[in-house]
């Protein structure tokens, strides 16, 4: 701040001052001097300050947001005046009808939205609940144990890229029926992520903190409560997020092939009535559930997340 | 002078994809109860090796190491070993990355009580008291250094082991941890050993410096009594003679008969 205010006062240039040729005085000193300083200098002016403050950086997400929906909704419209498809506001009203009234039943294949997100939700819980809990244990096996993961890695390697939808034929035949069919195709696609990512947690946990579980002595309970577990956290709860965004994928496919009640099985319901408006109504709801459930995880992962510090 | 940790001709080889790499060959040290003993010499002469040795990371392929007396045969809480990157648990707090210690070593004759009185004094000696509910992250390096230095201290360990244990702290953090590090090694007259690449660091704590010569093969290529009386105060070494003196003897060892080769 001096440099630029005694350039602006002083428009001449002072004179240089002349070079010495002499040592420095403090060159002749045995001790190197120290010069102490005074108290800081004073305040000077304020400095001075923007006028004009940029609007926040949440306002200009929140606008960016609004006008990519707005283009959206134009967009659909724009398509929907050749005819074929129904208006925005077809789909509202038709979407106002329909959740006036969301948890009707009419017998077994006619039931209100609710009941049939519901069910599906229900299906996705416990396909993906034993998943957890075959799939974690499994995880840290194979990620503790070299031999394990040799021994798994062709099978996951080769079963993993298969559709899950390919194996609702052989739950069918294992189950003769529909619901255990499809929330075993649940328990098939999220069971791959959820090994894979455990596994690699387990591997990728510090050296360090293996080696204070070495030189503590601690008991191999102790080591997996104390830092397995924390320390793999992160990466299971990964492989828990993309497990669920899966199985909420593959469930509306498997509901449309089983039929019974599900937001999987209302589409093709919907499609079978032409009622145009509905199926978009469900694609609507089906991607508000997915992102709810991907937002609550990757909430609980925050939740658990821990800065490895420096 | 007793012989409390005994270094028995120890060599250490590693054998990697059929290479043969010889780190250390005949070492022997003795370091008597209350001791702080450094290793000092350039990186990669094996001197943190042989630290692990001590803490039983690694075991020994000739040689043997005792502790009172008895064989170490792999790692123990006997020995509090303090890492150079604190290794804190972050999902603990400070208290509870030392009471993990504390519970392992006294767990099972102490009451929970009694326990954690253990884990609040280890803190409070290390100054630390008004932190012990924090997380790692919320603390400075030098912090989570000292917690380190609680939890290896709150084991009561008949040596304690660091492993440059400031070399990632400036130089200022690092000297006041040095102060710190003396007044409570006076407090408890534990025995240490130190690895350190600081000659300063070496002088001002130890009381004996084991200088190595450079690997492959390292060994140790001289001893150095510190004889300056304690408690020392770092302003009035500066200009200690035998201060200097002793540094100078460790820069010698460092720089002319072990000239590092060109890195």
């Amino acid at each position: 701040m001096s440099a630029i205010a005694s350039s602006v006062e002083s428009p001449v240039p002072e004179p240089e001052a002349p070079r010495r040729v002499v040592a420095h005085p403090s060159a002749l000193q045995a001790r190197p001097r120290v010069t102490e300083m005074a108290a800081p200098p004073a305040k000077g002016a304020a400095p001075v300050t923007a006028t004009r403050k940029p609007p926040p950086e949440w306002l200009a997400r929140a606008f960016a947001m609004a006008v990519g929906l707005a283009v959206f909704v134009a967009l659909w419209a724009f398509v929907s005046s050749f005819g074929r498809l129904p208006t925005p506001a077809a789909t509202f009203k038709a979407a106002v009808a329909i959740f006036s009234d969301p948890f009707y039943r009419n017998g077994p294949n006619d039931q209100g939205i609710g009941w049939n997100i519901l069910t599906s939700l229900g299906r996705v819980a416990l396909g993906f609940g034993a998943a957890a809990l075959v799939g974690i244990p499994l995880g840290f096996m194979i990620g503790r144990f070299r031999f394990l993961s040799d021994m798994a890695a062709p099978v996951i390697a080769l079963l993993k890229p298969v559709s899950p939808l390919a194996w609702l034929p052989i739950g069918l035949l294992v189950f003769k029926a529909a619901n255990p069919a499809a929330i075993y195709v649940i328990f098939v696609c999220s069971l791959w992520p959820m090994i894979v990512n455990t596994a690699v947690g387990v591997r990728q946990v510090p050296q360090d903190y293996l080696n204070v579980a070495r030189v503590l002595n601690l008991s191999e309970w102790k080591i997996f409560t104390k830092i397995l577990f924390p320390a793999v956290l992160p990466y299971m709860l990964t492989g828990v997020r993309l497990s669920i965004g899966v199985a909420w994928l593959v469930i509306v496919a498997a509901e449309m092939l089983t039929g019974g009640v599900g937001i999987g099985f209302w589409v093709w319901d919907e499609w079978n009535n032409l009622k145009v408006e509905h199926i978009l109504i469900a694609i609507f709801v089906i991607g508000l559930v997915g992102l709810t459930l991907e937002q609550l995880l990757v909430f609980v992962a925050k939740r658990f997340s821990y800065g490895t510090g420096a | 002078m007793d012989k409390y940790l005994q270094i028995e001709h120890v060599g250490m080889t590693f054998e990697k994809r059929g290479v043969r790499f010889e780190a250390l060959r005949d070492i022997s040290l003795t370091v008597a109860q209350g001791e702080f003993v450094t290793l000092i010499g350039h990186s990669g002469c094996g001197k943190s090796t042989l630290l692990n040795l001590v803490a039983g990371l690694g075991r020994p392929t000739e040689g043997v190491l005792l502790l009172a007396n008895r064989e170490i045969g792999g790692p123990g809480p006997d020995r509090g070993v303090v890492f150079q990157n604190h290794s804190l648990l972050p999902w603990l707090t400070c208290a509870a990355n030392v009471h993990l210690a504390v519970e392992r070593v006294f767990g099972d004759t102490e009451s929970k009580l009694q326990l954690a009185a253990r884990t609040k004094k280890a803190l409070a000696l290390v100054g630390l008291a008004h932190a012990a509910d924090k997380h790692p992250e919320e603390i400075s390096g030098g912090m989570k250094q000292r917690v380190g230095i609680a939890r290896a201290l709150a084991m009561e360990p008949k040596v304690l082991l660091m492993d440059e244990p400031f070399g990632a702290l400036d130089a200022l953090t690092r000297a006041h941890l040095q102060d710190e590090l003396m007044g409570i090694v006076a407090t408890t007259g534990s025995t240490v050993v130190m690895v350190t690449h600081d000659v300063d660091e070496a002088v001002l704590l130890s009381d004996r410096i084991v200088m190595m010569t450079n690997g492959p093969a390292a060994t140790i290529g001289a001893v150095l009594e510190v004889d300056l009386p304690k408690p020392r105060e770092r302003l009035a070494m500066a200009t200690h003679p035998r201060y200097i003196e002793c540094r100078r003897a460790v820069l010698e060892f460092l720089y002319e008969k072990q000239q590092r080769k060109a890195a």
